[in-house]
């Protein structure tokens, strides 16, 4: 009944991870997701994995997405991932990194659970459709 | 109550202490998902044990600072706390950007603050249900205190914070203009005032204008005021502590005006200390119970009167659709209230039968 009257809006935290100061791309992306009607949490700059994992599990977000210039994807990225698979949040978050991220690191990206990588020059309407399409129904 | 399985379990991982559970369950509570009434009925039988304090104030007051300072002390204390953070959504899209995370930054890393942020999603009341909700799951995860911050733009806000048992109120300093404009709104549902940035120009003029405003809201709340001071001064030649105790309770709740500066954490602690003396003062009176009972009763009719603005829904279908009755008005066939009327008849019809019938079975 009045379930129906809700509609359900799909919850993004944008996440800035490290030390990486430049947060204009992920300022860009929030800005746009809201006015796709998403709900943006937007992290602030110079976070730890851990403190991404923790607004990701508190805010049950349904996408999150990882903005990182400053190569170190390497490292932070798997540490947040492992902290979603502690508290059970892996499987159904969407996760998604942005910035510059060579090619031949993103295979690796993907196996630990990356569900798409966009780089420089991707166009906002094309995450906007990603994340659209691909949201975890729950 | 009936609630499915998986309702059933994840309300037992919330019971257990299971950030993931709180946090879905808040989202089931937000979307209005299926079975999120039988869930939260449920947990009304695990609440009633935190002290629930709202926070509000115009926009860049320092509300976010000062409740990111309230929780790093309340951690210091061993106190667990959850806050539930509220930003405005876009009218048009419907999309937000929730930013109060981002000052509350002393308490990273420390699961046992959990905040939420929520929107208002464009139900006209349907917000204050919401954040009342929240809180009952926060409270049955066992937080000891709960925090709403909210920006105090109107009368939604004032329901979200008056789901609160004390309600602070934050003015900057140099908003002299601001008091008048909020007087009649916001600055009445104050139980302590705030006074943040207190180490900038005009701290004091807007403390002392606080000031004059309280003491101008006691003399017109109580009818004779003048009467009452004699009271106490009778009441002072046979002086003992017991009497000056009563005295208090009878005189009422005087909000106080604490200066802090959040950014550097001064003044925090006596703001911790009034919002305790407004609780106790709360359950000292007795109005804690009414205050309780007030926002039941409210929290009764809201979902009263959603479940028969659904019900009107499908008999609007039944009439016609919405569309066609006010194309009807537009083409000056008709007007809103004969509608109304007709598609309420049948459920007044219904309520009368029902009314009318035979002793015994009326409530059937």
């Amino acid at each position: 009944m009045s379930s129906e009257q809700e509609a359900e809006s799909i919850r993004c935290l944008v996440a800035k991870v490290g030390l990486d100061g430049h947060d204009r791309g992920a300022h860009v992306i929030a800005r746009a997701f809201r006015d796709a009607g998403f709900e943006v949490i937007y992290s602030g700059l110079h976070k730890a994995p851990d403190e991404i994992v923790q607004a990701a599990v508190q805010e049950d977000v349904d996408v999150l997405g990882i903005s990182i210039l400053s190569g170190a994807h390497d490292t932070l990225v798997p540490k947040i991932m492992d902290g979603l698979e502690e508290y059970g949040a892996a499987e159904d978050t969407l996760v998604l990194a942005g910035g510059v991220i060579p090619e031949e690191d993103r295979d690796e990206l993907r196996e630990q659970g990356v569900a798409a990588i966009f780089g420089p020059g991707t166009s906002v309407e094309e995450t906007i459709e990603f994340v659209r399409e691909n949201a975890p129904q729950r | 109550m009936t609630m499915d399985a998986d309702d059933r379990s994840l309300l037992e991982d919330l019971l257990a202490g299971e950030h993931r559970a709180l946090a879905r369950v808040i989202s089931k509570i937000e979307n209005r998902a299926p079975g999120y009434r039988d869930l939260v009925s449920e947990l009304y039988a695990h609440t009633g044990n935190a002290d629930v304090i709202g926070i509000t104030g115009s926009p860049g007051a320092g509300k976010s600072t000062l409740v990111d300072k309230l929780a790093e002390t309340y951690r210091d204390r061993g106190e667990t706390v959850g806050v539930i953070a509220i930003d405005p959504s876009s009218p048009f899209t419907g999309g937000a950007v929730l930013g109060d995370r981002i000052r509350m930054a002393s308490t990273v890393g420390d699961m046992d603050v959990f905040v939420r942020s929520m929107s208002a999603r464009g139900t006209l009341g349907g917000l204050s249900t919401a954040t009342a909700d929240a809180v009952k799951a926060m409270d049955a995860f066992d937080k000891d205190k709960i925090i709403i911050e909210t920006v105090g733009a109107g009368q939604n806000e004032i329901d979200i914070v008056r789901t609160a048992d004390t309600v602070a109120v934050l003015v900057p300093p140099g908003s002299g203009d601001d008091i008048q404009t909020l007087k009649a709104g916001i600055l009445e549902i104050a139980d302590v005032f705030v006074v943040n940035k207190a180490d900038r120009d005009g701290a004091d003029r807007t403390v002392q204008e606080l000031r004059d405003m309280v003491q101008l809201g006691d003399g017109s709340g109580h009818e004779g005021g003048g009467h009452h001071s004699q009271e106490i001064i009778d009441a002072h030649d046979d002086w003992d502590g017991e009497a000056d105790d009563a005295d208090e309770t009878d005189a009422g709740w005087t909000p106080p005006i604490v200066e802090t500066v959040a950014i550097h954490g001064t003044g925090v602690d006596e703001f911790i200390d009034e919002l305790a003396a407004h609780r106790d003062y709360l359950v000292a009176s007795g109005e804690h119970a009414e205050q309780v009972r007030t926002r039941y009763a409210e929290e009764i009719r809201t979902l009263l009167r959603e479940d028969v603005h659904a019900m009107l829904e499908t008999e609007l279908e039944a009439a016609g659709g919405i569309d066609d009755l006010a194309e009807d008005v537009r083409q000056g066939e008709t007007d809103p209230y004969s509608i109304a009327t007709d598609v309420l008849e049948p459920v007044a019809t219904c309520l009368e039968n029902l009314e009318t019938g035979p002793d015994g079975s009326g409530t059937e």
